[in-house]
């Protein structure tokens, strides 16, 4: 059972975001990059799977150099072998370029599944897994919450309003993991040391059959901005059951909200 | 520009998301000078194109087959085979776990770009551009297009009016050359979630809980207040990593993301993670202890008390309210 783990290098979820002077950049200051949350569960289902059943877990990203330390993540918490996809601008590469580099790679190592998160904190397009799994012609199945192999059948919960639906899908195929499948474990010491002695794989788009010309963005970037802030709020006075009785009211008739 | 929309549908019924969509897609097709379609995929839902026909499609492209009585990822084929009967420019999807399954399936196929989660839009003069939430709403982007090329884009539930706008609505019968085959990650069942409220994701009032609720035990006060409102019970990360709440109903940065009409945040203190996930709520109530919560600088109103007093008190105010008429 070889699995390929898709893995992204993010800022964490208490960054502070500023817009560049620009308009045109995030200024992410000091923001401390990580795994993404979701690759987590991703990374440790498969490393369930290798565990019962043997074969490699591979980690895959697409970044700059920096995205090397979401690798060594990965292999601390017991991937075996590490891919780095890095070039001139695949940094900022958008979903579709971003998929067509990893279909690429996955092109070049054996697989038997494909694991990545069910989005990319920050860029929050939910589109990768998706739209790998369609380049390379085998199922997809997102949002998934539950996992069962038999053979090579699979059965899948996934998340949707108000529900869980139960999914098969037969291997090879991509899954995208959503909190809730599993509990991600923490590198262990001994893990921390034996991933500074693990490989990890430099490709750039020649290595990878990549024509730059494919991997222009789909669509162009006018501005960011921060969202307006909201208007100041009034905080209630009096005893706390007027203060329900105010809040009620207020709901009623001036927001209109109940 | 020629719009196609998928229009989504569960157990015979067209999602509110659909006919929001199917309105997103009349005006890029008014305002760009083109028609707009429907796709509508499913076993026994013909009746359902009329609705469609109302909300603005000039024609809409039925696949009405039980080969479609499961989603599956064919889907994504015959959304593409509609595509190209039209010769689509735009594809619009609804932002929801259907449509955000499906839409990268179909783009992929065609090997075009697709927008995620857009909240609104410009469409003038034949140009047209899309305003999407990132860092879950701690920014947004505005983006357009690829000059002439085709392109999808999802668009977030709740967000989007749904506008009359009666066309023909013409019926035409989807040649979607699926074969059992290209069925692949085929659903075979829906489980309910039982007696449960309204999903985080659909609901317009959340009220929300926190660390501040203690333990899931607690949960069933913020229940009884978003039954009588007719809402969905929602929870931060600290109270679904302390095991109090399924990570389903968490609203925030690695939850979901939202705008009901009103948010109610009881024990919550407002980490950055949790505002960006639900400070687009049009009015937001925030009750806790702390009168120094981060939550009260987002707050439409606040009360600074004891949410065990006051969520109570509030269910029995919002009875009294409804009994007054």
């Amino acid at each position: 059972m070889n699995v390929l783990v898709f893995v992204k290098h993010v800022p964490d979820t208490e960054t502070r975001v500023k817009v560049a002077a620009d308009g045109l950049h995030l200024d992410l200051g000091e923001a401390n990059f990580v795994i993404n949350p979701y690759d987590e569960f991703a990374v440790e289902q498969g490393l369930q799977l290798k565990e019962r059943l043997g074969g490699e877990v591979t980690a895959v990203t697409v970044g700059n150099d920096d995205a090397v330390k979401t690798l060594r993540q990965a292999l601390a918490m017991g991937a075996d072998k590490a891919i780095l996809c890095s070039d001139a601008g695949f940094d900022e590469a958008d979903p579709l370029a971003t998929a067509r580099i990893l279909a690429a790679a996955a092109g070049k190592v054996p697989y038997d599944l494909i694991l990545c998160g069910k989005h990319g904190v920050g860029g929050d397009n939910q589109q990768v897994g998706s739209l790998v799994g369609q380049l390379l012609g085998i199922p997809v199945v997102t949002v998934v919450t539950g996992m069962e192999l038999e053979g090579t059948s699979l059965q899948l919960k996934r998340e949707v309003e108000g529900g869980t639906e139960v999914v098969k899908a037969t291997l090879p195929a991509v899954i995208s993991c959503q909190k809730g499948l599993n509990e991600p474990r923490y590198p262990s010491l001994k893990g921390i040391m034996a991933a500074k002695k693990k490989e990890v794989t430099a490709w750039k788009a020649a290595d990878l059959g990549l024509d730059p010309a494919s991997l222009a963005p789909a669509f162009g970037l006018q501005k960011l901005e921060l969202p307006p802030p909201r208007p100041a709020g009034r905080v209630l006075a009096g005893e706390i059951p007027a203060q329900v009785q105010e809040l009620v009211k207020l709901l009623h008739e001036e927001a209109k909200a109940i | 520009m020629n719009v196609l929309v998928f229009a989504e549908q569960r157990d015979g019924k067209l999602k509110k998301a659909a006919l929001e969509a199917m309105s997103v897609g009349r005006e890029i097709a008014d305002a760009t000078g083109g028609t707009a379609a429907a796709v509508l995929l499913g076993q026994g839902v013909g009746p359902l194109a009329e609705a469609l026909g109302k909300a603005g499609a000039d024609k809409v492209y039925v696949g009405d087959d039980a080969l479609f009585a499961s989603y599956s990822d064919a889907y994504g084929l015959a959304v593409g085979k509609a595509a190209q009967a039209m010769a689509a420019n735009a594809l619009v999807f609804s932002a929801t776990a259907m449509g955000k399954d499906l839409a990268p399936k179909v783009t992929a196929r065609l090997g075009i770009g697709l927008l995620s989660d857009v909240t609104s839009f410009t469409a003038a003069g034949g140009a047209v551009s899309f305003q999407r939430p990132i860092y879950a709403g701690k920014a947004f982007a505005t983006l357009v297009p690829a000059a002439g090329k085709p392109f999808g884009v999802t668009v977030r539930p709740n967000v989007f009016p749904v506008k009359e706008c009666p066309k023909a609505g013409e019926v035409v019968s989807l040649d979607h050359g699926v074969t059992p085959g290209d069925l692949k990650a085929v659903v075979e069942k829906i489980l309910t979630a039982q007696g449960e409220l309204l999903d985080v994701a659909e609901a317009n009032i959340i009220v929300s809980g926190g660390r501040g609720m203690k333990g899931p035990e607690n949960y069933k006060i913020l229940e009884e207040l978003a039954k009588e409102l007719g809402g969905a019970v929602g929870a931060s990360r600290a109270a679904v990593d302390a095991g109090w709440i399924d990570h389903s109903h968490q609203v925030g940065q690695t939850g979901k993301v939202v705008s009901p009409g009103l948010y109610i945040a009881c024990g919550i203190s407002g980490a950055i993670q949790h505002l960006a996930g639900m400070s687009s709520s049009k009015v937001i109530v925030a009750i806790n202890k702390d009168p120094e919560a981060p939550i009260f600088k987002v707050a439409t109103y606040g009360i600074v008390g004891d949410l065990f007093e006051v969520v109570p008190l509030m269910t029995q105010a919002v009875k009294a309210m409804k009994a007054a008429g």
